[in-house]
């Protein structure tokens, strides 16, 4: 393993978002939790015991849960919504346009059940696009933490940060290796290891693949930078710009589509700074289907051998 | 307070802001906003206790919410004559670089209002979710919504209808300017509401009626909601109101829903209202 980051058990990040809202709650008073109808999925059991005044179950309602957000935003609460990505997102763009983002409104978008992972339910719930459509909206903030601490962490950090936010996580247990108690700075990427051949930039529950990955290059004499983005909008434009001004190629990975994800605002950022070769880890403009989550990040191309891949693909296209 | 005749003249002149701020750039909404123009002027200028300078969080304060953001002539013309802002500042509506967007927006900073609508159906949920907040801060003040009636054809709106009787959000006024139009003709052609009255009561709403062009019924009717509120359940008034109320040729009909009118039109119905406070 990386000698900076063990692993040290198990948890899925939507437990993270439920312990890291119980803490913002006892934090800050102003911290509303709603949820429509999916308390146990999201975890909000615990702020809905600990605060019952200050929690509003919605029902299968999520446009309405966005407005009303707005709505206790305007009156100074830090509301929290809580529903799957899917319906966090795509089912309530217009409400989040208008009501939150150009509103300006201090919502807290919480997301779990995010792309492939959510597994057996199907395409219709693993959503693949909010990355994309979250950070096209001007003044939304988007994370993606990677492990059960990062989550909890980014949870409570984002009560303390004036205005919209998109806050996206996942089903599944997943390998916890980022210390407790961390400080979380939003913007701000997260040097995994250091490395000279090449860069990977990697966010969400890719992160965890990414270390196997560099682990399975270094056997091959590949020495691999990795970079741990969980904040995907502001983008620390500086830890990247650094690392490939080192390594002069890049992979991105993420649980998300090509279009629109991580790899997309990397890009942007190296054709304007620093036109760099990259390969992508991401689904390739497709629907997932029904499977265990393991099984559907490997047939979608997302497992640490395609890390790797895409790591001698793009080494084959660096520039000397 | 002002009494009637003082409510009156304000409202006459609103409606000639109303006309010559849409005549001015050519664009907007006149016949919704000359509609609830007695409404606006009886919800500010008497029912709602307000404060100024405008604070955001609306503590301790009354606070409105306009749902049908596309008539807002008729609320940027009550918030100015009321002290949010200059009134001066009207003649920048819907133009580069105004404060006064074509739809009212929080993202230009200005005061009186409190988030962006336009996109149909979404300012009730906006609303609930401040009385609610409201009830959480134990401040006895009111919240107030404006929606359209062809508005209501949003499913947004019948969630924010169920969940404020489950909430049990009985410090929100609501009032749906019951004008039978909407863009394509009357709503009865465009998609039917039906007996709106039993929809919201059977939603569990306290349900009051309204000509909302007659000042004195309009007041009265702000003072029975009022009433009403504090008792577990959400109040809604269902206001009806002629499009165009106040300029004979735009009246009756959906055709003023969203044009301007020429310079002959403009002068025809600056001569049905009367110059009360001054033009800006």
């Amino acid at each position: 393993m990386l000698t900076d980051f063990q692993i040290t058990g198990k948890k899925a990040t939507r437990d993270g978002f439920g312990d890291g809202l119980l803490a913002a709650g006892q934090q800050h008073p102003n911290v509303v939790g709603l949820c429509a109808d999916l308390i146990g999925s999201l975890k909000m059991n615990a702020f809905m015991d600990a605060f019952p005044d200050r929690f509003i179950q919605t029902g299968i309602a999520e446009a309405n849960m966005m407005g009303m957000a707005a709505g206790l935003a305007t009156a100074g609460k830090i509301p929290y919504t809580g529903t799957f990505a899917n319906f966090s997102t795509g089912r309530v763009y217009d409400q989040i346009r208008q009501s939150i983002a150009y509103s300006g409104k201090n919502v807290k978008i919480c997301a779990s059940h995010a792309g492939l992972t959510l597994g057996e339910d199907g395409a219709t719930h693993q959503i693949l696009e909010d990355i994309g459509l979250m950070k096209m909206l001007p003044g939304m903030t988007v994370i993606n933490p990677c492990d059960y601490n990062q989550t909890k962490a980014a949870t409570i950090a984002i009560a303390e940060h004036e205005g919209p936010v998109y806050l996206r996580f996942g089903r599944p247990g997943w390998p916890i290796f980022m210390p407790d108690n961390q400080p979380f700075v939003i913007g701000k990427g997260i040097m995994m290891q250091e490395g000279t051949d090449v860069t990977i930039i990697a966010t969400g529950h890719l992160v965890a693949y990414a270390m196997e990955a560099v682990e399975k290059l270094k056997a091959q004499g590949i020495s691999a930078e990795l970079i741990n983005i969980h904040t995907i909008k502001p983008l620390d434009e500086e830890i990247i710009l650094d690392s490939i001004a080192k390594t002069k190629c890049v992979v991105t990975a993420e649980e998300h589509q090509r279009n629109g994800g991580l790899g997309d605002s990397v890009a942007q950022l190296l054709s304007r700074k620093n036109p760099t070769p990259q390969e992508y880890v991401a689904v390739n403009d497709s629907f997932g289907e029904s499977g265990k989550p393991d099984e559907l990040l490997l047939k979608y191309g997302l497992g640490p051998d395609n890390v790797v891949e895409a790591a001698q693909e793009v080494l084959k296209r660096k520039k000397a | 307070m002002p009494d009637l005749q003082e409510l009156k003249k304000i409202a006459s002149q609103v409606r000639r802001d109303i006309v010559r701020m849409v005549h001015q750039c050519q664009s907007g909404h006149p016949g919704g906003s000359l509609g609830c123009t007695d409404f606006f002027v009886a919800l500010y200028f008497e029912a709602m206790h307000h404060n100024l300078p405008f604070s955001m969080d609306g503590k301790g304060e009354d606070m409105f919410f306009l749902s049908n953001g596309h008539i807002s002539p008729v609320w940027y013309s009550v918030l100015a004559r009321s002290g949010y802002f200059p009134v001066e500042e009207l003649t920048t509506f819907r133009k580069l670089n105004s404060r006064l967007q074509g739809h009212p927006t929080t993202h230009e900073g200005l005061p009186g209002v409190r988030v962006a609508s336009g996109s149909l159906g979404q300012g009730l949920s906006v609303a609930i979710g401040a009385a609610l907040a409201k009830k959480m801060n134990n401040d006895k003040s009111l919240v107030y919504v404006l929606t359209g009636d062809g508005e209501l054809q949003e499913g947004q709106v019948w969630e924010a209808m169920m969940s404020a009787t489950h909430l049990k959000t009985d410090n929100i006024i609501v009032t749906v300017d019951w004008n039978g139009q909407q863009i394509d003709g009357a709503t009865k052609d465009v998609m039917s509401l039906g007996d709106l009255e039993a929809k919201w009561k059977a939603f569990g709403w306290i349900v009051l009626q309204m000509n909302g062009n007659k000042m004195q019924e309009v007041i009265d009717t702000l003072v029975q909601a009022k009433a009403f509120c504090d008792k577990g359940q959400p109040v809604v008034i269902l206001m009806k109101t002629e499009m165009g109320a106040g300029v004979d040729f735009m009246m009756g009909s959906h055709k003023w829903h969203g044009i301007a009118p020429n310079d002959a039109q403009l002068a025809d119905a600056l001569g049905q209202l009367e110059e009360t406070l001054g033009d800006y």
